[in-house]
């Protein structure tokens, strides 16, 4: 991956990098963190330590100062930190709180998250320095989190709905407007599924209802296709993971390749209308930007990820999130934070060695974890290495290679 | 702390919208800290608006006229009516001062998941307005939301056999914005609601 950032020598890795780097960050009561501070000073940090100690969480906690639903894609009320986990989920109403302090270029900002208060709703809130940001695409404008986790493995032989909510994170990173486009179509499906089901609903409400729909739906649509396109023309011919082929199924992006945007609205509005019968009786809205699906290829050979081990599927998705990352740092100015959980699993010697290589030369932050330290020891030097114990961290001072820089 | 009373004083203010319990207690103390100056006289201000105003008949904006002052105003454009989903709505364009006309307040927006459906919305008094005459545009101000665009829509089917001019807030590009940073769901909207120059 040295073709998507150009390495540096490890001792003159900086400290400092451009974008936003995760300065600090403060957990209470959130999963198995009962209160937590912790201030990482370096670009590159590795955690690691024994399952079960709170690795997942800890980046997760992170992946949850952005909006949606984080690495997990858990429910808000299941966050909450249960003293005791074979005594089952906390109680309803449970407060817990993530904030990050993130330095920038040009200063600081801070991004907070919870749910509160006891009583409220179960609706997380996000802060931004320290106020409600006026939309949640301010917010994904200030700071763009990728992922990578063991869930993922399975992204390609899963539910599209899974592989959707993977690329239009992708999407939303390089177009913060996304999120409100995916929300818009959501909003009016929900709302046009549930007239549809009472039956008998106003003729003029459901018109109303779908014309939102398609509006949102070919707008999500379209940013997903741009994102795509880019992200094609983006990933360098040399790298050492498998390009990837993105290819978006849906019937909304085959008309938008031969007709203007407003047009495509007008033919989906009218397809719902003339669908309302149909999708009264399947309970369900058949055309729009939720039934989209995409299938991941390798470039060269063709063939399908589904179809590939899953090492190889690892080693497409991992290009495919670096090439993502470099072109986020392109059009953004500012790499994104990555958060990579337990990377080097299912990889064989190669793909490890370049995906280390990579981050030694990646302009941004990048949280790893991992099980075994040793596993990171390429890292040794340009690193700063912590253990996890039971939502803990201490410093590993058995990580190969010189001192870290770490402050707690 | 304070006994019951004042637990009961906080616990009314900080049902108020913008106030949450921390400034519910600063308002209440001020209170109890003057309530010659203070809290009779606001007690005597409730108690005269909870007499006095209502909502009026023909638009639904709370005044204690009936017509309400803007209804009853012979200065206002009756031709074109302003659609609100609420009283607040209302006052806030009145702020503005743009609009010249009148008003009507729908009392919400259609929202099957919230249960609001098109009998719980003051309709029948805006379509017996238009129906009287006299009117030619009927503005639909409603919020830029899938509920608020839902709504418009519907609005506007109600209202074509009169034969008005049904128009809605324009959404777009934003005042002092430039067109090549605004996302593709809000240029698609510009480019819709475009104007002749």
């Amino acid at each position: 991956m040295t073709a998507h950032f150009p390495s540096r020598p490890v001792p003159g890795a900086p400290e400092v990098a451009a974008g936003p780097l995760l300065r600090r960050l403060s957990i209470r009561q959130f999963r198995n963190y009962a209160d937590l501070l912790w201030e990482p000073a370096g670009r590159l940090v590795v955690i690691s330590g024994a399952n079960g100690t709170g690795k997942t969480n800890l980046l997760e906690a992170v992946s949850l100062l952005t909006p949606g639903r984080g690495l997990r894609a858990a429910r808000t009320e299941t966050l909450a930190r249960t003293p005791d986990p074979t005594q089952g989920p906390a109680p309803p109403g449970t407060a817990w709180a993530v904030a990050g302090r993130f330095s920038a270029g040009d200063g600081s900002f801070d991004i907070a998250t919870g749910a509160p208060t006891e009583g409220v709703s179960a609706r997380r809130i996000l802060w931004l320095d320290g106020a409600k940001p006026p939309s949640q695409t301010e917010l994904a404008a200030r700071l763009a989190v990728l992922w990578l986790t063991p869930q993922m493995d399975r992204l390609f032989s899963g539910s599209p709905g899974g592989r959707r909510r993977f690329f239009d994170r992708l999407v939303w990173t390089l177009e913060p407007a996304h999120a409100r486009a995916i929300a818009g179509a959501e909003a009016a499906t929900a709302r046009r599924n549930r007239l549809l089901a009472e039956g008998g609903a106003d003729p003029g409400w459901l018109g109303g209802l779908e014309a939102e729909l398609a509006r949102h739906a070919v707008a999500a649509t379209a940013a997903r296709q741009t994102v795509l396109q880019r992200l094609a023309a983006a990933t360098p011919a040399n790298s050492p993971f498998p390009a990837a082929r993105v290819t978006l199924r849906c019937p909304i992006a085959e008309r938008l390749r031969s007709a203007p945007a407003l047009a495509v609205e007008d033919w989906l509005r009218e397809s719902l209308a003339s669908a309302r019968r149909e999708d009264a009786r399947a309970g369900a809205t058949g055309l729009g930007a939720h039934r989209a699906d995409m299938t991941l290829a390798d470039a060269e050979t063709g063939r399908g990820a589904e179809l590939s081990s899953t090492g190889q599927q690892k080693a497409l998705l991992l290009g495919l999130i670096l090439a993502h990352a470099a072109l986020v740092t392109a059009e953004r100015g500012a790499p994104p934070l990555l958060l990579l959980d337990e990377p080097a699993v299912h990889l064989d010697r190669s793909h490890r060695d370049a995906l280390f290589a990579a981050l030694r030369g990646y302009p941004g932050q990048a949280l790893l974890t991992g099980v075994e330290r040793e596993a990171f020891a390429p890292l040794a030097g340009a690193a700063s290495a912590l253990r996890i114990a039971a939502g803990a961290l201490a410093p590993d001072p058995a990580f190969p290679g010189p001192e870290p820089r770490w402050r707690l | 702390m304070g006994g019951p009373e004042v637990e009961a004083l906080i616990a009314l203010l900080a049902k108020l919208p913008g106030l949450g319990p921390r400034s519910a207690r600063r308002a209440a103390l001020r209170l109890l800290q003057d309530p010659e100056g203070r809290m009779v006289a606001l007690a005597a201000a409730l108690e005269a608006a909870r007499r006095a105003v209502h909502p009026c008949s023909r638009c639904g904006n709370l005044d204690s006229r009936d017509p309400c002052a803007i209804c009853a105003d012979p200065a206002r454009d009756g031709s074109v009516l302003c659609v609100v989903e609420s009283v607040s709505d209302l006052w806030a364009l009145e702020r503005s001062g743009v609009h010249r006309g009148r008003y009507h307040v729908l009392g919400g927006l259609l929202s099957p998941l919230g249960g609001l459906r098109p009998e719980d919305l003051s309709l029948a008094p805006l379509l017996a307005r238009i129906a009287e005459g006299g009117v030619a545009e009927v503005i639909v101000a409603l919020a830029a939301t899938v509920d608020g665009a839902a709504t418009g829509h519907w609005l506007s089917d109600r209202l074509r056999p009169f034969g008005v001019a049904v128009t809605r807030l324009a959404h777009g590009v934003p005042v002092g914005g430039s067109l090549e940073i605004l996302d593709d769901g809000t240029l698609a909207t510009a480019l819709r609601a475009r104007r002749p120059l």
